[in-house]
């Protein structure tokens, strides 16, 4: 539960030099981990201890810094991420690096739902699974997910990568616009608009460097390629029941 | 009134219907009637901005009693009757200092051409007030131009950006609309010019869909969540609005103010918008009259009223109007359509091109398509490029004037040094429905038409 008590003003008891500075969330607060993140200059590094589940961790960093959150992390932890990157080795909650500009944002575990929502770049990887709205509203992020995503998943996404190793829930890419999805398992089924594409040499290339850049050895082949028919881009009545 | 009709093909004109001793049906009347045959001849439904348009419960139904014996008036042009206000003072560490409570709500650049944008934030900024950013984010031109810009985050999250977040002076997390509780929205393809589509992440020339409900959380446990986390991102500096959807307003209220919101916004069913079905603007949603008691209600029996403070918003007018939205309990107001309309809106210099669009200056509505002769719902470079940002500013600011002398005029007339003193008891109502939802008497009598029953 977030506190709605003003908080009092933090300072920093130790400034990290160039070192690892440890912030131990059974002793501080979570205002006082993010204060600190946003205070911090660039090339510095965190390690965040006993998240347990607590939210808004590591919110609106915008500045060239590493942090590592171990344990896992509730709503919205990574949330608005700008530069550098943020390892969870948990899981996290709803909202994981929602809104996300640049940077990457990577959890070892699984996700909530709205895992990346409406993030506009960068790259979000998850090993595990995700929640239903992954991707929702993406807007230039990439996503990774080494395991399955829910239902309603890349639901109007307007641009970026989405790149699934498990399987998609139904409604997936509901009145997408110019995202592309890689599904490597089954999908249960396709939202408004969303139809399977071909699988070119350059979306192979495409793909290949997003398994890289997450880790992952997961061959492209093996994947599907799904965009938008772009039917629904302009109002047309003959339409109204596709909605 | 002359009334000329259309004659059939061939047929003599008839100069004069009211020659005939026809009589219009009250429920198939000629706009009826339209309606119905344009739906026949295109097979969809009609959109429009400029919200409603049908009578309803209006601040028009209140009158002030002003002093005479019982009550001390101020004198009109001698005694200081003070205007500012505070907004998000509850837990924001930077709240706003507003030197009038009349303040501009959010229109979106996309919707509104960017010197349209420009003028708003020159015309509030001169008379110390706010203006809001809307969907399709923060332009340079309306930050430059604004001294206190408010930044909406809505649901649809076009141009949100973290950078833009920190430079705002205060947060409004968008609900919903007075014009369409619970309604998206749909930008037709015309307006998504380079620019507008580079800052929506959208194709060049494609129907926008905005949507109706936040994507990362659902219902007010979350929004608590949410705040925290913009509260974080700000670090606690900036105040977070919640704005609504006049519908259920005592119950919305009630959860913004636990979800933490330092300022709650009410927008009535008379607001406008930039483009939405017709039937849903004249059906869904509450008057403003109707709603400002109910949220004033739920922030009394909170404790919390003037603390969280209520912004009140949806065919606000004139200083007559200011000043009956705060004596209901209002800490401010926001106005979009007045504020187009001082801006230039349906100016009748325009009439000719007005006329060519099958409307006239006056009833100008169809802000999607694009092609406002006035230059200010637009993205064509031409016409848009026909508003003068310094001047439309200008005109916006004597207007904000106007607002303001006029609410203090009749705040003096009731005895207050300031706006905020005006209160219910200033109030009666011309007629029984006006006073059932003000919740002030019947105009010569003390009876409140549901007094007792009326709450919650």
């Amino acid at each position: 539960m977030v506190t709605l008590t003003a908080p009092e003003t933090f300072a920093p008891t130790a400034a990290p030099d160039a070192g690892q500075a440890v912030v131990d969330l059974a002793i501080s607060s979570v205002r006082e981990l993010n204060q600190a993140i946003h205070d911090a200059e660039d090339g510095q590094s965190w390690t965040v201890t006993n998240p347990g589940g607590k939210h808004s961790l590591a919110v609106g960093i915008d500045a060239d810094i590493a942090v590592a959150i171990d344990g896992h992390a509730g709503y919205y932890a990574a949330g608005m991420h700008q530069k550098g990157s943020v390892a969870i080795n948990g899981n996290a909650g709803v909202g994981l690096a929602e809104n996300i500009m640049s940077g990457n944002v990577h959890v070892t575990g699984d996700a909530s739902q709205s895992a990346a929502a409406t993030g506009h770049g960068g790259l979000v990887v998850i090993d595990g699974n995700a929640g239903a709205r992954c991707g929702i509203s993406m807007k230039g992020v990439d996503i990774v997910v080494g395991g399955n995503i829910g239902h309603m998943s890349a639901f109007m996404a307007q641009a970026g990568r989405l790149v699934v190793c498990g399987d998609a829930g139904d409604a997936l890419g509901d009145s997408i616009y110019e995202a592309r999805i890689y599904v490597k398992g089954t999908v249960a089924s396709l939202g408004a608009d969303c139809v399977e594409k071909p699988l070119r040499e350059e979306h192979l290339a495409e793909l290949a460097e997003l398994l890289a850049a997450a880790g992952r050895t997961d061959n492209p082949a093996d994947f599907k390629r799904y965009g938008s028919a772009r039917n629904l881009y302009h109002f047309h009545v003959d339409n109204s029941t596709a909605y | 009134m002359t009334i000329t009709s259309v004659p059939a093909a061939g047929a003599a004109p008839i100069q004069d219907i009211s020659e005939l001793g026809l009589r219009e049906s009250a429920t198939f009347d000629r706009a009826t009637i339209a309606d119905i045959q344009r739906a026949a001849a295109t097979g969809v439904y009609d959109i429009r901005g400029w919200g409603a348009k049908r009578k309803v419960p209006h601040f028009d139904d209140l009158l002030f009693l002003g002093a005479s014996m019982s009550r001390y008036p101020l004198e009109g042009y001698r005694e200081k009757c003070d205007t500012d206000v505070v907004l998000g003072d509850r837990y924001a560490s930077r709240p706003l200092h507003l030197q009038t409570p009349v303040t501009i709500a959010g229109m979106s650049f996309g919707a509104l051409s960017a010197n349209a944008k420009e003028a708003l934030g020159r015309g509030a900024s001169e008379v110390g007030t706010s203006t809001t950013t809307g969907d399709g984010g923060m332009t340079p031109e309306e930050r430059g131009q604004s001294r206190h810009l408010v930044y909406q985050y809505l649901p649809s999250r076009y141009g949100m950006n973290p950078d833009d977040l920190r430079k705002a002076d205060a947060i409004e997390i968008v609900l919903g609309q007075g014009a369409k509780p619970g309604g998206g929205g749909m930008l037709l393809g015309q307006k998504i010019t380079e620019r507008v589509a580079g800052m929506r992440t959208l194709p060049v020339g494609i129907d926008q869909r905005s949507a109706s409900r936040h994507p990362d959380w659902t219902g007010p446990d979350d929004l608590e969540i949410k705040i925290g986390e913009l509260r974080e991102i700000t670090d606690w500096k900036t105040p977070i609005y919640v704005k609504i959807g006049a519908s259920r307003p005592y119950y919305d209220t009630a959860l913004a103010v636990k979800s933490g919101a330092d300022v709650v916004v009410v927008d009535g069913m008379q607001g406008g918008t930039a483009a939405t079905q017709q039937v849903f603007i004249e059906n869904v949603g509450i008057p403003t009259l109707a709603a400002i008691p109910q949220a004033v209600q739920a922030l009394q029996e909170l404790g919390v009223h003037r603390k969280v403070q209520l912004i009140v918003s949806g065919g606000i007018r004139t200083g007559a109007d200011v000043a009956k939205a705060m004596a209901l309990g209002a800490d401010a107001v926001a106005i979009g359509t007045a504020a187009l309309i001082a801006l230039g809106d349906n100016d009748p210099r325009y009439a000719a091109e007005y006329s060519a669009l099958g409307s006239a200056a006056g009833f100008y509505d169809d802000f999607q398509d694009g092609r406002d002769p006035a230059g200010i719902t637009t993205q064509d470079p031409e016409l848009s490029s026909r508003l003068d940002p310094v001047v439309a500013g200008k005109r916006l600011a004597n207007y904000l004037r106007v607002l303001t002398m006029e609410a203090q005029t009749i705040a003096r007339a009731c005895g207050k040094s300031h706006l905020h003193n005006l209160e219910p008891e200033d109030l009666v109502a011309l007629t029984i429905e006006a006073a059932a939802m003000a919740r002030v008497p019947l105009a010569g009598t003390s009876w409140i038409p549901g007094a007792g029953q009326g709450g919650f």
